[in-house]
């Protein structure tokens, strides 16, 4: 398919923002950040550093962690974005959201929706085998070799979300129990007949 | 950001057809891989582009062990896949370890192999508008000679430019033996790893060697053997998700005590992802000992020509240097 400008200045873009399909047309320019907020009233990505460097506009695109601020809406086009409220509603929290409340694991809430969507695919990164800069060295250089979820690693993990406030120790929390019992439903899961 | 268009292009030989047509057009061209340098320059105004030409849908995403052994990685494959992939993890952890100790995860998902390659200084002048930069404004000046130099390199500085190149891949690259290869309009070029990025002299502006509109393809990996027994090191400010003071990667080959070969590639100290040359002559052929690493390091270092802010680096680096090899000594 050929998606360019043609020379003009906008262009037409068509992704799925949280199940919805969108269709926009936008200034080439327009980041995802931008384009989300500004334009499709999906206000839980946050802008902050605008420069990649706090996490708190941190998506999912197809199934990615990314910082929204330095994506380009263009560069999208086809691609599916969930942000913090694809994960949950108010009224139907998902088990990492419910985990946030729970062990407090806020306290402004700026960057709570890129500190969920952090954590979210995070685990997955996890759950993969993707190893992390703490990640021993052998068990870096041996892909067989499952990578445990400790503190050391959730902290690794989540430094690209920067929080001012010091809620660090409860994010800590909120992702290892959510851990815990993802694991616990897996393991229950499958002891069923 | 200054206004530019958009193209996608359909393969490599599309992209060098629409850099062909921009410079024809008298415009300048910009590929878009990861966009997470490049968005972030256009936006601060560090960089313009009339047309941005975006590479990242193209197929060149592939990691695959060569009939020799060599690892030939795709230049748009991520580098947060990269340092997953167990091919790469198993043949040259280094690789792997100096990725994952670069950036965040998000950046991580972002960021391209080739890009990583092309990333631009950190230096606080270049970032900044307001002040004279050579590398930004070639004949502006360099505000960093005089001025804040915590981070100013040690080695092959010149007066024009004390800017140090930022990316951790780039020094594990720097220690293996490394082919960039590129496309252009001529056709493949091979490039040495070590010949593609400059030394400042009077040209900080530049980089690299590559030509306006060559394209990197791919990397290719061919050893040494006993990348297995390398580490990365990375020091820094936070224990996370900041750039380096300065970085070792170090693989070694010791057999009997002695040294059979060594590597060491060393950031935050060059305008390049700087090779150690000297310390290795040292010590091939030599004693595998804690005394023979400091004596190779400080070899190394007499070249050095530290400012009273920077200075603490060559500290940095006569105790990480022989740590690093003393530990890949304890694991031989």
């Amino acid at each position: 398919m050929d998606h360019d400008t043609g020379g003009a200045s906008t262009l037409s873009t068509k992704i799925v923002v949280n199940g919805t399909p969108q269709e926009l047309t936008h200034d080439v320019r327009m980041t995802l950040l931008d384009a989300l907020r500004d334009h499709l009233g999906v206000t839980s990505a946050k802008k902050g550093c605008d420069h990649g460097q706090c996490g708190a506009c941190t998506v999912l695109v197809d199934g990615r962690r990314v910082v929204s601020c330095l994506s380009l809406t263009a560069s999208l086009d086809g691609s599916e974005v969930v942000t913090a409220e694809g994960l949950g509603t108010p009224d139907d929290l998902s088990d990492l959201q419910q985990a946030f409340v729970d062990r407090d694991g806020l306290q402004c809430g700026y960057c709570t929706p890129g500190q969920v969507c952090s954590a979210q695919a995070m685990l997955a990164e996890v759950a993969s085998g993707m190893p992390s800069h703490v990640t021993d060295p052998s068990a870096l250089a041996d892909p067989d070799v499952a990578v445990e979820l400790s503190d050391a690693e959730i902290r690794e993990r989540m430094s690209g979300n920067l929080c001012r406030c010091g809620a660090y120790v409860n994010i800590v929390a909120a992702i290892r129990d959510t851990a815990a019992q993802r694991a616990a439903a897996a393991g229950s899961a499958e002891e069923r007949p | 950001m200054k206004p530019f268009t958009y193209e996608r292009a359909t393969s490599v030989a599309d992209a060098l057809r629409r850099t062909a047509g921009a410079t024809q057009d008298g415009a300048s061209a910009a590929y878009l891989a990861g966009g997470t340098n490049l968005v972030d320059h256009l936006r601060l105004g560090i960089r313009e582009a009339d047309r941005l030409i975006d590479v990242s849908h193209l197929d060149l995403t592939e990691v695959t062990e060569l009939d020799d052994g060599t690892v030939r990685i795709g230049a748009l494959a991520r580098n947060a896949d990269v340092a997953a992939h167990p091919l790469v993890r198993r043949r040259f952890p280094v690789v792997s370890a100096a990725m994952l100790a670069g950036a965040s995860g998000q950046l991580r998902n972002m960021a391209t192999m080739g890009g990583n390659l092309l990333q631009r200084t950190r230096c606080v002048y270049f970032q900044d508008l307001s002040t004279p930069c050579n590398k930004r404004e070639p004949g502006s000046g360099c505000s960093a000679i005089e001025g804040f130099g915590t981070y100013n390199a040690l080695i092959g500085a010149s007066d024009a430019c004390v800017a140090v190149h930022p990316s951790d891949l780039c020094v594990a690259l720097a220690a293996l033996d490394v082919t960039v290869v590129v496309e252009g309009p001529l056709g493949e070029r091979r490039i040495d790893f070590g010949d593609l990025h400059r030394l400042p002299g009077d040209r900080p502006d530049q980089d690299t060697t590559l030509e306006r509109s060559e394209l990197i393809t791919a990397l290719e990996i061919a050893g040494p053997g006993f990348a297995d027994r390398s580490r990365y090191r990375k020091l820094r400010e936070r224990a996370s998700y900041a750039f380096a003071t300065v970085s070792v990667a170090a693989a070694l080959d010791v057999r009997d005590g002695q040294i059979d070969d060594v590597r060491i590639g060393l950031g935050g100290v060059a305008h390049k992802p700087y090779r150690a040359r000297r310390a290795e002559d040292a010590l091939r052929g030599g004693p595998a000992t804690h005394e023979a690493y400091a004596a190779a390091i400080a070899t190394e270092l007499e070249q050095a020509r530290p400012g009273p802010d920077n200075a603490y680096k060559i500290l940095q680096l006569q105790r990480a240097v022989p740590a690093v090899l003393d530990a890949l000594t304890e694991a031989a």
